[in-house]
């Protein structure tokens, strides 16, 4: 398999903070790829950097074996790198179907068209129903995001990552805010997508990690200290000393 | 060039600056802590000087006057707070742009009914109205350099409340974290009244120094109001010490440009071009450097810390 | 998805249909009134586009009204004074290409900077970029400064006089329904949809990969071009233009009609510009201190209602 996403000896301060250090980490294509670590670890700094919210202070990030570590954030959603938030964010006036249209590449593609409604209507439609479908919130459909559930909030920004046609999807700690019943829902659907659907997974909920990751890297301090498959991980001394051992 | 002309030019910007500061000020502070836009501030001006007008020749001393409406300014600045202010702090931006434009609409026409239409000229006593002689030939006006002082005076004195004092402290912690102060036991909504008096108090403090000069009337609220706000965004809005510099910065470039921007242009093209486009240009002149600072600092010169 | 319903197919009649009458019967005064609210309910469509569907709080969109109207007064001064020649004309073809350039240019060249603004700083550049138009028409002696210019002779339009009241009012009118339809169909499409996005989410946007710096600085190039447009109307309706018409106090009655009306509504514009002008009206004819009661009851309005006038049609 190939590298979908690689990144090289990237390093990011914060006013003398060591963010990010020395930082290798390759993700391969098709693999729920999950990067877990303590609080204050980094995580949502480098998903920040890989994402381009933030720009490292060196360091390279190649996806697709192209260099975007310079890119700015809207041009590498359009590369096909895609994210949801820690925080739900979506269209809280809009409809579901509106969220979902405005992930799809039709619409983004078209945007200046000004006088018509939906260029291939069909082809956006279907594929509003298609991901809906996925995520099981197809009665969803014509209601405002405002009434829904936060856990069917979060369901749709999956949808929404589904839409773009993501070629890697950074989910950034889905589960967070989630009940034990809806987070078992939420690995459920993460699991459908296996194999189809590169991810790159930060998540604090390790029962969710190990039940879907294919590899895990370890970040201690902006450092990763061990990639592997879970297995390997579970047993790795190192992971043990610096971070599970503390939980 | 003529130096003594420079020289009293310079001292014009300069006390354009300072007014500048003293309305720029209160609207920094009121915003950068409150989060509140206030577009009535200009209006509080205007009513300082016409509050100063009128007790200027009620008590026949332009001294007297001063100290009386200054209070008397702080305390329609707190009445302004509680009234409208307060109920929309929970609210957006745009809630508090139309509120205070509307306060504007009824501060402005209650100002023309109590007094008149026309302008109110503010008499100096003598010892303020004389020259001081600076060498052989310079001669400086005594009320300018006043105006001057005062106004710097202001400016440290609010820098240092802010900064070293138990209110600063206290106004400070209360923009940045509200729920931790009232558990301090302090009453937020009577620091956050009185954050708003001083910042009246201020620009009441502006119209009543300036209305000798210019006289107190009906549109210099809402003149000066537009140019205080250039004033903060290229300061950065909530910064005092930007609104400082920005507002000394703006006086010097507009009264500067207003007298010498057609000599200027003379030197490079026709007189009759120069003088045509001297005054367009130097009338623009504080909206483009303001465009040109934005450009590369979109959050002004001294952008506050984020909270 | 209906342009228009019943209710709102009635006020639409009523404006066209009552005016006309009034003045028949010598109540000129009625069809002026009903010409003013059509144009200023024009530039509150502009302004809706933005600041309703983008949530883009402008506080300068009178200057774009400005920059209509002297884009007739200045190449009509010229016709009838000389100099530049290039500008010289009473073709109101030609007026309304320059008012189209010109406010398409200063969205254009202003947007760029207000843009990369948000919040306060937004609302208070484009307050200070419509008071330096402001200044600069009261710089330039030649087109009467501080004083206005008076406009001469109308714009010219082949088979339309519009020296004829009647006439004028019929332009206007349906400008603003084409306006108003424009601004529903833009809203209705792609770009609609995006513009209600970024208003709903910026940041979410940006991570869909749309660049909202630009599809906000089109938005708002569009809706300073129909404020220029609802400009050429407003000098052709007066006769005269002054630097007072670009006042900021002007942006904040826009403002009002807009808030008022409804927010991101068709129709809302229109109602808001209807109370408007009627208020105008009714409290200046009761008192020259109109502004007082206005000011009352725009704070009220703030204080105590929510949504605007078009929320209570839609009940």
């Amino acid at each position: 398999m190939q590298n979908i996403l690689k990144i090289k000896n990237l390093n990011k301060n914060f006013g003398g903070v060591i963010a990010t250090k020395n930082l290798n980490l390759s993700v391969l294509d098709g693999d729920i790829h999950a990067i877990i670590g303590p609080n204050g670890a980094g995580k949502t700094t480098l998903v920040s950097q890989i994402f381009g919210q933030v720009f490292p202070d060196s360091g390279q990030i190649f996806f697709q074996n192209i260099d975007v570590t310079q890119i700015s954030e809207y041009k590498k959603s359009r590369l096909g790198i895609n994210r949801t938030f820690q925080i739900t964010s979506v269209m809280k006036s809009m409809t579901v179907s509106e969220n979902i249209q405005l992930a799809t590449d039709k619409i983004r593609e078209n945007s200046l068209n000004f006088f018509t409604t939906f260029t291939n209507k069909n082809y956006v439609l279907e594929k509003v129903d298609f991901c809906l479908g996925q995520v099981g919130l197809i009665e969803a459909n014509n209601q405002p995001v405002a009434s829904l559930s936060h856990g069917d909030c979060r369901k749709l920004e999956i949808a929404m990552a589904l839409a773009s046609d993501a070629k890697l999807l950074l989910l950034d700690e889905p589960m967070a805010g989630l009940g034990p019943s809806e987070t078992q829902e939420m690995i459920a659907l993460l699991n459908k997508l296996k194999g189809k659907q590169t991810i790159l997974l930060v998540e604090h909920d390790m029962d969710a990690v190990f039940a879907l990751a294919d590899r895990i890297s370890v970040l201690v301090s902006g450092e990763i200290i061990a990639t592997g498959e879970p297995n390997n991980i579970r047993h790795d001394s190192k992971v043990q000393k610096a971070y599970l051992g503390e939980a | 060039m003529d130096y003594t002309l420079l020289l009293i030019q310079v001292l014009n910007g300069l006390q354009l600056g300072v007014l500048l500061f003293l309305v720029a000020s209160g609207l920094t502070l009121v915003f950068g802590i409150l989060d509140f836009v206030n577009l009535a501030h200009g209006s509080i001006y205007m009513l300082g000087a016409f509050v100063c007008a009128s007790l200027t020749y009620a008590l026949d001393s332009y001294l007297l006057a001063v100290i009386l409406a200054l209070p008397i300014i702080g305390i329609i600045g707190y009445v302004f707070e509680v009234f409208l202010a307060r109920p929309l702090y929970s609210r957006d931006h745009l809630d508090h742009v139309l509120g205070t434009f509307g306060a504007i609409l009824v501060i402005d026409t209650i100002a023309h009914l109590i007094w008149g239409p026309a302008g109110i000229a503010i008499p100096l006593p003598n010892y303020l109205d004389g020259q001081i002689k600076i060498s052989e030939n310079i001669e400086l006006p005594t009320f300018r350099v006043l105006i001057i002082i005062v106004g710097l005076l202001a400016a440290f004195g609010l820098l240092w409340l802010v900064n070293f004092t138990r209110l600063g402290m206290l106004i400070r912690a209360g923009a940045s974290n509200r729920t931790m102060v009232s558990a301090l036991g302090i009453d937020i909504r009577t620091l956050f009244a009185i954050v708003f008096a001083i910042g009246a108090t201020l620009a009441g403090m502006a119209g009543m120094l300036i209305a000798p000069i210019t006289e107190a009337s009906l549109g210099m609220g809402n003149n000066v109001i537009i140019t205080a706000f250039v004033v903060i965004i290229v300061g950065g809005i909530g910064s005092v010490k930007g609104a400082l510099v920005a507002a000394l910065l703006i006086g010097l470039i507009d009264t500067l440009g207003r007298a010498f921007l057609d000599d200027f242009f003379k030197i490079f093209m026709s007189t009759a071009a120069a003088e045509n486009s001297a005054p367009a240009i130097s009338s623009m002149s504080i909206y483009l450097i303001m465009a040109l600072i934005l450009s590369f600092k979109p959050n002004g010169l001294f952008p506050p810390r984020l909270r | 998805m209906q342009f228009i319903k019943p209710l709102k197919f009635f006020i639409l009649a009523s404006l066209l249909v009552f005016p006309i009458l009034f003045n028949q019967i010598g109540m000129s005064f009625y069809l002026d009134l009903a010409t003013r609210l059509c144009i200023l309910a024009i530039a509150a469509v502009g302004l809706n586009l933005i600041l309703g569907y983008g949530g883009m709080i402008s506080f300068g969109h009178a200057a774009y009204l400005g920059l209509g109207a002297y884009a007739v007064g200045i190449p009509a001064h010229h016709w009838l004074y000389g100099g530049l020649d290039f500008l010289a004309t009473t073709n109101g073809f030609v007026h309304i290409l320059i008012a189209i350039a010109i406010s398409g240019l200063f969205a254009l060249l202003t947007g760029l900077i207000c843009l990369k603004t948000k919040g306060v700083y937004f609302i208070m550049i484009t307050m200070a970029f419509s008071q330096m138009a402001y200044y600069l028409f009261v710089s330039i002696e030649e087109y009467g400064g501080d004083d206005g210019l008076v406009i001469n002779t109308r714009s010219e339009i082949p088979l339309i006089n519009l020296d004829d009241p009647i006439q004028m009012f019929l332009v206007s009118f349906s400008s603003l329904i084409f306006f108003m339809w424009l601004v529903h169909l833009i809203t209705k499409s792609n770009f609609g949809l995006i513009l209600s996005g970024i208003k709903d989410n910026e940041a979410r946007m940006v991570s869909l990969g749309y660049n909202v710096y630009f599809h906000k600085l089109i938005a708002f190039i569009f809706s300073g071009i129909i404020c220029g447009f609802a400009g050429v109307l407003l000098g052709n309706f007066t006769t005269f233009i002054s630097p007072e018409m670009i006042d900021w106090s002007r942006s904040g009655e826009l403002m009002f009609m807009v808030i008022l009306g409804g927010v991101a509504t068709v129709m809302g514009p229109l109602f808001g510009a209807i109370v408007f002008v009627i208020l105008e009206e009714v409290l200046s004819s009761i008192t020259i201190y109109w502004h007082l009661p206005f000011g009352l009851l725009l704070i009220t309005v703030v204080l105590f209602f929510r949504g605007g006038l078009s929320s209570l049609f839609s009940k």
